[in-house]
């Protein structure tokens, strides 16, 4: 088991190093940055499509109260960060509008459906979870779609950027976050069933460490926290090469996305935390002395409901200004209203996400369990 | 009832194919769009580099 892991851990270091040499001392920090966030993910059991699943059905808010925790604490760094060097850092800041909440909505349904969210489904494929890998493939084709109709659903109808920061300015900005967080956390612990309130040791443990990663991010790339943006580029380079003329849509054919389009996706920031990301949850996988069991076998109208879940999970994303974590953590722990909107919609999609599950996941019959 | 069998795919098995799905991604795209410029690469840090980050991120319009 020890000679496994030191081989693992030379694995890491080999990746590491050659994206380093391919790319650049940044591109190998944000492999690195991404396994962080893959072993911490999986190796801690900290996630989002759970904790919001356990607080609509069992009244359990100590995993959601954790995200919020990670949220305060990446907030707490952050917002001193974007004031000193608002030229080289960032926020995840976007427009409210019926795109967001929509795509939010659908988002949280569709999550509680493969169980899974942005994150939790790179980690959940690279831990080895089969559903995680046929959602991966549907997240990176929807994601790209996204990105075709983007122009259709802001011109649906969008608010300005309102941020905490235009709102109170950068100190009272990150107070009114903190105490909108913390105001959250309390109407949950009220909510919450005894017992189930506040986060024990190993979810405050990755709440922290979750943070200081995506801190880390922040100082690194100079940008949040995102997974659907490189998940959209994999899908549009692959289209591109499948004949279609990406570089031609609204999208790709701005300047900062066609740079994106003709250049490496290892010169891509959610690109490279992304492949890390993966690659951390497989490491943690293999490490285990027993890894987990494999998921239930699926019926083939099962497995196609889960491609599709995926399909909308990364389309639904992007017409969102992001997931979990582009929209939900990083979008307010950089004082973006976005991101309390996303939480909202997609708090109540969750609710009627868990309903829709037991429709899409029809198990294999035993006859054909073993195929 | 009976519980539901599991799939036949390991965890070890699923793992390997997410993990050459993601090398394959990376290595079919460096085919195509060539290997970065060592002499462009970005600073380690954005931080304090001077430069602005290029906004290739899932808020991105």
């Amino acid at each position: 088991m020890l000679a496994r892991r030191g081989l693992l851990g030379l694995s890491a270091l080999l990746l590491v190093g050659a994206v380093t040499v391919i790319a650049g001392p940044r591109a190998g920090l944000l492999a690195a940055l991404g396994i962080g966030f893959g072993l911490v993910l999986e190796g801690l059991r900290f996630g989002f499509a759970g904790p919001w699943r356990l607080m609509i059905t069992e009244r359990d808010a100590r995993g959601l109260n954790a995200q919020l925790l990670a949220i305060g604490l990446t907030a707490a760094v952050g917002f001193p960060l974007m004031a000193a060097a608002p030229g080289e850092i960032m926020a995840a800041h976007a427009p409210v509008g019926l795109g967001v909440i929509l795509g939010a909505f659908v988002f949280g349904a569709a999550m509680q459906v493969v169980m899974g969210c942005g994150s939790g489904t790179l980690v959940n494929a690279g831990s080895g979870n089969l559903v995680g890998l046929v959602t991966l493939f549907g997240f990176i084709a929807g994601s790209f779609l996204g990105t075709l109709h983007l122009g259709f659903w802001t011109a649906l109808g969008t608010l300005p950027v309102i941020s905490a920061q235009s709102l109170a300015g950068a100190q009272g900005g990150l107070w009114l976050t903190l105490a909108g967080l913390a105001a959250l956390a309390a109407l949950l612990a009220v909510r919450a069933a005894p017992g189930k309130r506040l986060p024990g040791g190993r979810l405050a443990l990755a709440a922290v460490l979750i943070a200081a990663l995506a801190a880390l991010n922040l100082v690194i790339a100079g940008q949040p926290w995102g997974i659907v943006y490189g998940l959209g580029l994999w899908g549009a380079k692959i289209a591109q090469a499948g004949g279609a003329d990406v570089a031609a849509t609204a999208f790709w054919s701005n300047p900062v996305h066609a740079e994106r389009l003709s250049q490496s996706v290892l010169t891509d920031v959610t690109s490279l935390t992304n492949i890390g990301l993966v690659f951390g949850a497989f490491l943690i996988m293999r490490g285990r002395a027993r890894p987990d069991a494999p998921v239930a076998a699926l019926a083939l109208r099962g497995w196609a409901g889960i491609a599709i879940a995926g399909l909308v999970l990364g389309y639904s994303a992007r017409i969102a200004f992001g997931c979990n974590v582009g929209a939900f953590f990083s979008g307010i722990s950089t004082g973006s209203l976005h991101g309390w909107i996303w939480f909202a919609a997609a708090f109540l999609g969750s609710a009627a996400g868990l309903k829709l599950r037991p429709l899409v996941l029809v198990p294999a019959t035993p006859a054909r369990a073993a195929a | 009832m009976t519980a539901p069998r599991p799939s036949r795919l390991a965890r070890p098995v699923v793992g390997l194919l997410a993990l050459a799905l993601v090398g394959g991604i990376i290595v079919w795209d460096l085919a195509q769009a060539g290997l970065p410029d060592p002499f462009h690469a970005p600073p380690p840090l954005a931080l304090g580099s001077g430069t602005a980050p290029t906004g290739a991120h899932c808020a991105a319009n």
